[in-house]
């Protein structure tokens, strides 16, 4: 199961933080502050892998900015590797050639399209096309 | 009307934030925006809301307390239209979660929105529930979930499946209900559908084992069947990832199908050809397909054994090992531990490979393989990996040291075959990393070397060698410094040589030399000299020529600005010029340290020892037993000089040793008290400043006796000290002392009672709750009252989290102590008690006043009690 997620710019600021067990605030600032301790500087050649806590943690960076999953240390890491660079192409095709500012601007709607990738910590549609679509209903309820 | 679109004030915000240079602009724009998102919540303003509630989104993303926009999400949630329900969902997963009590005003709302005709509207609420449900709103929740399982549109289905996750988690009766739903969803051909409902059946079956039998029973082969279709589907280009068709799904369903198939063979019988079939398969020069095979071996290891699958599996991980990609090797040794179990021998083969991933540059990886090849060492390998880690060793990077030298030390400790072996890694070890070893190994080495009594000679010579050349690793130089103050005549004399030593000669100035230069150089720490001191004390009998030169060092410590290494300077140097006749029984050999009991206890109090090896760094382990007899001698040797002490003038000289104060604050206590603190007094004269708890290890047989806090057995263990050192002459005196010891008893009960005795008072009453003081005070400070709280719950419920405060006015000192429990249990059935202290410096002229609050839990409600107390009686 997911923990949280996490993305982060280099400088350590947090674009979206969605957290799928309860946290108090500032346990979660510490939890941001640690995780992009950890991945910030880690050689590129490296496992996409750090241990957390009694979790996992994988990232993955895209320009400058790191995706991060916190999941259960029994998860297929390989997998989730392949769902963060998902959700990356989910992002890109809407926002067509996602850039940091979009995520800054438009947060609410990477929420929005995060409900539809994943819920309760899981894996809930694998189909790009599917999730551009679902979003493309829901804009029209606007 | 959509807030982000005509009116720009979200974004103007976003702007306004973004273009602050400081992080102090960034708190003032921040503030106004808070202000007037506040002013707006208490006008009670619907235009903006929902825009509101995003910008504060955004400033609760950035960190600032967004508290008071809580309400303000279950007023847009209340909402009729999509936009501000899709908002003020929204706002309620970021800004609040299942442990706020507002999220259960919620609920309602929710139970509404599930039962909406729009299904967008039903999908918010699914994946806020999702998200963030507590379990009450589960169990009420429970059955519209399971009707839109049901539900005609497959994103609505997926929803569900994946709320009834939490639903299931939080409430763990509630999974019967969702079996047969499920079993129909696993029938379903769409992705998404099919992907949650198998996640579902994952946790139904990890929750319940009547849904495990179930599932196995019913849903088996036709899981399966999924799983070939997925593998051989044609090209779809929705799912395609990298040339495999949906290898998400085919991950959930090789997952789903291990727990079905771990520990049944029939249910293993079904799967095995699919498997066989995904695992030589699958592509693997991409990640998807990589994972795609890691979930598979994983199942294939789980599942009943089937041996050609098994050797498929390992093949699998061993190309996984060589390749380069270091994500692959990661999970490939990850894979392994779980697969030694089931293989060693095949795992055994890929150990060369294992060994060069220690030495990676990747701590992931390397600690991955460290911990792998520490399952890996067996008695037939041990020697020729333990060589290889300790040959990277010395390559390794510093911060990796510690881990390695752990799990070395383990490996040689655990599987040594012989004890010169042993005896040889460890001296390698430390003499390659000595300053990373924790000081649990370097004391289990000693005990190792004391009980191979045939190796005495060949290690403290090895030792010696190795501290000309490693005199920089500091464990090394302490086991050293050990071994030569025990065995230095072994060395110089080449006592016990094994046939596989060169001979060397050295000379006893030589053992000298090398013990100064430890105790001088710049980086020895007090124990180091501590110890080399002692090492010192017991040459000086070893080696009489050197006799006069030792000295000439320990005095030089005289001086020292450290009172530890000052003491035992003063001591040796005593022993040295004017007990010529004991020296020599005194610094015998040290006995042969028990294996077993070393081992135990360390076993046993590791963590304390963890813990205090923190707080002080002055551990002797080693140094005390020697001591232990000095100080001892001090005091027989004072009572020597005076022959016969009559009791009173020796009362007066173990009154000088231990410290006015100590006795007479002693003598005004309760007997018990006087017993303990005689006893700490004189484990503190035994121990020479380091308290007993600290010396962990060797000398721990003497302390544990006295940690009774027994006078009887303090004073055996005196005797047992005592005897082997001191001769019959001055045994006789230790009677002296055991009287003075026993005199402690009828001695100092006498006051206890002498003070003004007062009245209990209740303090607080009410219909359950009862608090009542009982005061005392010390004789001689008036202006001091003990006080004991108690307090008593009449009611039938119990209270917790019980929390007593209590507050007193400037003319008042009051200092609380812990409360004895938090718990206070109903029907008067036991009580709370708690000890105050309150200083009166107003005594005589004001009495006592206090304010009180109690505050508790009582079926997890908050409850708060205060009160003021102002008949206290007089004169307290």
């Amino acid at each position: 199961m997911i923990r949280f997620i996490l993305l982060q710019n280099r400088q350590g600021k947090t674009r979206l933080a969605k957290y799928y067990i309860p946290l108090e605030e500032s346990e979660k600032h510490k939890v941001e502050y640690e995780v992009h301790r950890l991945v910030v500087n880690r050689d590129p050649k490296f496992t996409n892998f750090v241990e957390f806590r009694t979790h996992k943690v994988i990232y993955r960076r895209y320009a400058g900015l790191f995706f991060s999953l916190c999941v259960d240390i029994t998860d297929n890491e390989l997998a989730y590797l392949e769902c963060i660079h998902l959700f990356v192409e989910i992002l890109d095709h809407f926002f067509s050639n996602v850039c940091e500012l979009d995520l800054v601007f438009n947060f609410h709607k990477v929420y929005l399209i995060l409900d539809e990738f994943i819920l309760a910590g899981e894996l809930q549609e694998t189909s790009k096309r599917a999730i551009i679509e679902r979003m493309g209903e829901l804009e029209k309820q606007e | 009307m959509n807030p982000f679109s005509s009116g720009t004030r979200l974004r103007d915000m976003i702007r306004a934030i973004r273009a602050c240079k400081t992080a102090a602009e960034e708190r003032a724009v921040v503030r106004k925006e808070c202000a007037s998102i506040r002013a707006a919540v208490s006008d009670n303003e619907n235009d903006y809301r929902h825009r509101n509630l995003a910008k504060l989104m955004f400033i609760h993303m950035l960190g600032y307390p967004t508290h008071f926009g809580q309400m303000e999400c279950l007023k847009l949630i209340a909402a009729p239209g999509f936009p501000e329900k899709r908002i003020g969902y929204l706002g309620l997963m970021l800004l609040l979660d299942e442990r706020q009590e507002v999220l259960m005003l919620v609920t309602n709302s929710l139970k509404q929105d599930l039962n909406h005709t729009n299904q967008y509207i039903v999908g918010l609420a699914l994946c806020a529930l999702g998200n963030i449900s507590s379990a009450e709103m589960a169990r009420d929740l429970a059955p519209e979930v399971e009707r839109l399982l049901q539900f005609r549109d497959p994103n609505v289905r997926k929803k569900a499946a994946l709320c009834s996750i939490r639903i299931i988690k939080k409430v763990p009766d509630l999974a019967e209900n969702f079996v047969n739903p499920v079993a129909s969803l696993l029938k379903e051909k769409h992705h998404g559908v099919l992907l949650t409902a198998i996640q579902l059946c994952a946790d139904l079956c990890m929750i319940s084992e009547e849904a495990l039998e179930y599932f196995r029973k019913k849903c088996t082969e036709g899981l399966v069947k999924v799983l070939k279709d997925a593998v051989n589907s044609p090209y779809a280009p929705e799912y395609d990832i990298s040339g495999i068709s949906d290898p998400f799904l085919q991950i959930r369903l090789l997952r789903i199908l291990r727990i079905l198939g771990h520990g049944d063979a029939d249910a293993s019988d079904l799967m095995n050809d699919i498997l066989a079939q995904v695992a030589t398969k699958t592509e693997s020069n991409k990640n998807a397909g990589n994972a795609i095979l890691y979930e598979c071996v994983e199942t294939i290891m789980s599942i009943e054994d089937s041996g050609g699958l098994r050797v498929l599996a390992i093949n699998i991980l061993g190309r996984f090992l060589s390749n380069r990609d270091n994500n692959i090797r990661y999970v490939a040794l990850n894979m392994l531990m779980k697969a030694i179990s089931i293989d060693g021998q095949a795992v055994q083969r890929h150990r060369a490979t294992i060994l060069e991933c220690v030495k990676d540059s990747d701590a992931s990886i390397r600690k991955r393989a460290l911990e792998l090849v520490s399952l890996l060492v067996n008695e037939s390998n041990v020697k020729p990996l333990t060589k290889e880690l300790i040959d990277y060793l010395e390559v390794s990077d510093n911060d990796f040291k510690g881990d390695l030298t752990v799990k070395i030390c383990s490996i040689v400790e655990k599987l040594s075959p012989e004890k010169i072996w042993y005896i040889d890694q460890m001296l390698k070890v430390l003499c390659e990393a000595g300053n990373y070893v924790k000081d649990e190994v370097w004391h289990a080495l000693i005990v190792v070397i004391t009980n191979a009594s045939n190796l005495h000679g060949y290690t403290v010579r090895a030792l010696y060698r190795a501290i000309q050349t490693s005199g920089d690793q500091e464990a090394v130089v302490r086991v050293a410094i050990w071994c030569i103050g025990e065995y230095g005549d072994l060395l110089v004399n080449n006592i016990g040589m094994l046939d596989l030593e060169e001979p060397m000669t050295v000379t006893e100035n030589d053992v000298v030399d090398a013990i100064e230069v430890a105790s001088k150089r710049h980086a020895s720490d007090l124990t180091t000299r501590s110890m080399c001191l002692v090492a010192l004390l017991k040459l000086s009998s070893r080696f009489p020529s050197c006799s006069q030169r030792i000295k000439d060092i320990v005095t030089q410590f005289k001086g020292s600005h450290l009172l530890e290494l000052q003491q035992r300077s003063l001591e040796f140097d005593s022993i040295i010029e004017k007990h010529q006749n004991l020296r020599s029984a005194l610094v015998e050999r040290m006995p042969v340290l028990d294996e077993a009991t070393y081992s135990g206890r360390r076993a046993g109090s590791l963590p304390a020892v963890a813990s205090t090896s923190q707080g002080n760094p002055l551990q002797l382990p080693n140094g005390v037993p020697k001591t232990v007899d000095a100080p001892l001698l001090d005091l027989l040797d004072l009572s020597a000089d005076e022959p016969a002490p009559p009791t009173s003038s020796s009362a007066n000289f173990l009154q000088d040793l231990l410290g006015d104060d100590i006795l007479s604050s002693s003598s005004q206590s309760g007997r018990i008290q006087t017993q303990k603190s005689g006893t700490d007094v004189l484990l503190d004269l035994l121990s020479t400043g380091s308290p007993p708890a600290q010396n962990g290890s060797f000398t721990a047989d003497i302390l544990s006796i006295s940690e009774d806090n027994n006078n009887k057995t303090t004073v055996n263990a005196l005797n047992g000290l005592s005897s082997p050192v001191v001769t019959s002459a001055q045994r006789s005196h230790t009677s002296p002392v055991m009287d003075l010891l026993d005199g402690f008893g009828p001695n100092p009960t006498l006051p206890k009672d002498n003070g003004p005795t007062f009245p209990p008072l209740v303090a607080f009453e009410n219909s359950s709750l009862s608090l009542i003081f009982k005061f005392s005070k010390q004789p001689g400070s008036p202006q001091i009252t003990q006080i004991e709280a108690s307090f008593t719950n009449k009611s039938s419920e119990v209270y917790t989290d019980f929390i007593f405060q209590a507050a007193v006015p400037k003319f008042l000192q009051l200092h609380l102590e812990p409360a004895s429990s938090n718990t206070l249990p109903g029907n008067g059935n036991g009580s709370i008690t708690q000890k105050l202290r309150v200083t009166n410096n107003q005594h005589g002229k004001k009495s006592l006043v206090m304010r009180i609050r109690i505050s508790y839990k009582l079926n997890n409600k908050d409850m708060l009690e205060e009160g003021q107390i102002s008949n206290f009686p007089r004169d307290l």
